[in-house]
């Protein structure tokens, strides 16, 4: 029974958080006062060195936390202190618009490359150098030539999410059915109007699965580009409180980056299925 | 030595008798030389008197007729007569304010560590405001962001190394931009610790194959951690690895085991002895005492477009350095920049660095009031000596013009009327020698400096 299943399923899930949480709770507990000191030089010291708190936080700290957070989101105390609501938006709008400049290059010119098998040669070896390099090693660059440190995050998101969707637009074009091209070309279909009733529809599913891959991507690379960036955004923020050494701030900020990629994640999913058809 | 002078003070001599105005001769003068500016109770007071001295010596041109008054009428009438006539308090905002603000709005990047102290309570304690400015302060990822930055003018000014402004005006590890600094954040305010496992290896001779940290190569860091070292014979190119590690990473380094010890700014240094993973070596103090730590720095073209900016940005670095050197406000400080806006920190921590009672990481609690200190005044020959070390360890190469790129990059005249503006006393000669573990530097014969060392790179 499928909905048997989706309960047993849901039901090993929750045993399994609870034997994480537990174990973590267990791994991180305080061993108590380990040395004896002087209680003057004891306040001079934090909790680790006087009462022999572990260094990673236990669950509950992580709990308390995030219900902190959660209650004001959308505080700000000034340029390099806000709520993690605002932090994330910044991220997510600075996704969003390098993110959108990478679909408005790559799809059309992905569409162009997958047409022509000799640009697509062409140009294979220069995407395939291209497309492995790391946000980080194109942030010194970019900061260096665009000389504004919000739009060298944008490029650099713009510039590591390209590559998959040009490679998948250019495969999802290449791989389009020959008999359905051969019968638009009987049915005499005009170049343009064949691009966009028979090879747009089929290369689809293809174009939209490397839309979703590059999503995947610029949401990891926000958080390195922002790091070095600094001002704002959920990497700045983890940054700022790994400065701080505080692992407590820097799990939540984990937690939350998780559970946004997943969303941008399910969105797109959502548009593939939409487009995906049987054949 | 106290720098507000009363004004209605009949022996006082107004006419100045030396360059500064405050002692009776020059040789007095010389001899007050090596003294800092040390604040008065109120910078509003300072002022004052800076403003009344100027009225009284417009009314009385002469002294002789200027005493004769005070003495027959008395000091407090005095005050009261020429309120009358003059408002003084208006004046002493207006002069307070000299100069109308080009650009009112300024971003000033920093680095969240203690060094920037002054950088950084200017924002929360109102001494931007008090010029006529809006400053934002921008906490900023590592020094090469900061260089970065700063030349792409996204700073106005900001928080840099001492060394990086004389490296960014030559050309060091970045395109060539004519920099300038006008006032020293702090001296002193940095330390070697060391892992836990090393508390018997004390001394240096057994540190050959280790690994240290340092925040950037152009840094007092660097610097003072070689000559440490060489002054013990292990030559810092060959017989240790140094690291660049950004100073947040040092400590999750050394508890990591990754590197054997650190010569990072402070807080840092502190914070690996407050979570227990390191000790205090040395203090950085004790290798050269009122060294230069950081600067505030900006760029010509920031200085010449807008010199009036720049002036009151100046002003308030120097009030805020001034009233950080007083001992009993270093609490309310340490509390107005551990929040997450600012350094980010315990403020026990914060605390135990700017008042100098701290635990050592061995159990002790030591006291050294000194241990971070502040004095504004860009000393010419400090930059005379970050340049002979350049030249030590191969970052420049060939013939260097020290003196002239110290007075260029210095700015020691400019601040130096500033501070006499002020009302506070800098020193008349922005060159002065001073000792680094014992040796004397003398900045007048810089080469012979770097000759002197045996251990240094070949060029």
């Amino acid at each position: 029974m499928n909905s048997s299943l989706r309960l047993r399923a849901g039901l090993v899930s929750i045993v399994l958080l609870a034997a994480f949480l537990g174990i973590w709770h267990l791994a991180t507990r305080s061993t108590g006062a380990t040395t004896t000191m002087s209680p003057e030089y004891a306040k001079l010291m934090g909790l680790t060195a006087t009462q022999g708190k572990s260094t990673m936080p236990g669950p509950l700290d992580v709990g308390a936390k995030l219900l902190e957070h959660l209650k004001r989101p959308f505080y700000d105390n000034g340029p390099n202190d806000k709520g993690l609501g605002i932090q994330l938006a910044y991220s997510i709008a600075r996704v969003g618009t390098g993110y959108l400049l990478a679909v408005l290059v790559a799809i059309p010119l992905g569409f162009l490359i997958g047409m022509s098998p000799l640009l697509s040669k062409a140009l294979d070896p220069f995407i395939q150098v291209l497309k492995p390099i790391s946000p980080l090693a194109w942030m010194p660059l970019a900061l260096y030539t665009i000389k504004d440190s919000s739009v060298s995050a944008i490029f650099v998101i713009f510039i590591c999410s390209i590559w998959p969707m040009l490679l998948n637009t250019v495969f999802g074009v290449a791989s389009v059915r020959k008999e359905w091209i051969n019968v638009a070309r009987t049915l005499e279909v005009g170049t343009v109007r064949r691009a966009f009733t028979v090879i747009l529809p089929a290369a689809a599913p293809t174009i939209l699965t490397g839309m979703r891959i590059s999503v995947g991507i610029a949401w990891l690379v926000i958080v390195a580009a922002e790091m070095l960036v600094g001002g704002t955004g959920i990497g700045y923020y983890v940054w700022n409180e790994w400065n701080n050494l505080s692992i407590t701030n820097v799990i939540i900020a984990i937690l939350l980056i998780g559970v946004i990629g997943m969303l941008l994640d399910q969105i797109l999913a959502r548009f593939t299925r939409m487009v995906t058809f049987p054949e | 030595m106290s720098t507000f002078n009363d004004p209605f003070d009949a022996d006082r001599n107004l006419q100045s008798g030396c360059v500064c105005g405050q002692h009776a001769s020059a040789g007095e003068h010389e001899a007050a030389l090596t003294l800092r500016c040390e604040p008065v109770e109120s910078e509003e007071k300072r002022y004052e008197g800076v403003v009344a001295s100027a009225v009284m010596r417009a009314m009385f041109p002469q002294d002789g007729a200027r005493r004769a008054f005070l003495k027959s009428v008395g000091a407090s009438t005095a005050l009261a007569a020429l309120s009358q006539f003059f408002p003084l308090k208006t004046a002493t905002e207006a002069f307070a304010q000299a100069g109308a603000p080009e650009k009112k709005d300024l971003k000033v990047g920093f680095i969240p560590i203690t060094c920037a102290t002054p950088i950084i309570m200017a924002a929360p304690m109102g001494f931007y405001s008090k010029h006529g400015l809006n400053v934002e302060v921008v906490k900023t990822a590592g020094w090469a962001v900061v260089r970065d930055k700063t030349i792409n003018k996204e700073y106005d000014a900001a928080h840099m190394l001492a060394p990086m402004p004389i490296a960014i005006s030559l050309g060091l590890g970045a395109n060539p931009v004519p920099f300038a600094v006008p006032a020293i954040e702090n001296i002193n305010g940095q330390g070697i610790t060391l892992a836990m496992k090393h508390k018997d290896k004390r001394d240096p001779k057994d540190w050959k194959g280790m690994k240290f940290a340092i925040p950037f190569d152009y840094s007092m860091h660097n610097y003072l951690l070689r000559y440490y070292l060489a002054e013990h014979g292990l030559d810092p190119d060959t017989d240790v690895q140094l690291r660049s590690v950004p100073p947040p990473e040092m400590v999750a380094n050394l508890r990591a085991d990754n590197i054997d010890g650190f010569l990072a700014p402070d807080n840092i240094c502190q914070r690996a002895i407050y979570d227990g993973v390191g000790f205090m070596h040395i203090l950085s103090k004790e290798i050269w005492d009122g060294h230069p730590c950081c600067s505030f720095a900006a760029s010509r073209e920031f200085i010449t477009t807008a010199p009036n900016s720049f002036a009151a940005l100046t002003r308030a670095i120097v009030d805020a350095t001034a009233f950080a050197s007083k001992a009993e406000n270093r609490k309310q400080i340490a509390e107005a920049i551990a929040p997450a806006n600012y350094i980010n920190a315990p403020v026990t921590v914060l605390e135990q660095v700017l008042t100098g009672t701290y635990a050592d990481g061995l159990g002790g609690v030591k006291t050294d009031a000194k241990r971070v200190d502040f004095d504004p005044f860009p000393w010419q020959s400090f930059a005379v000596w970050m340049l002979t070390q350049m030249k030590r360890w191969g970052q420049i190469k060939g013939d260097v013009d020290y003196k002239a790129v110290a007075e260029q990059v210095y700015l020691a005249t400019d601040t130096k009327k500033l501070m006499t503006e002020m009302g506070l006393s800098p020193p008349a000669s922005a060159y002065k020698s001073f000792a680094v573990m014992g040796k004397t530097f003398d900045p007048a014969k810089p080469e012979d400096y770097v000759a002197s060392f045996k251990i240094r790179k070949a060029s």
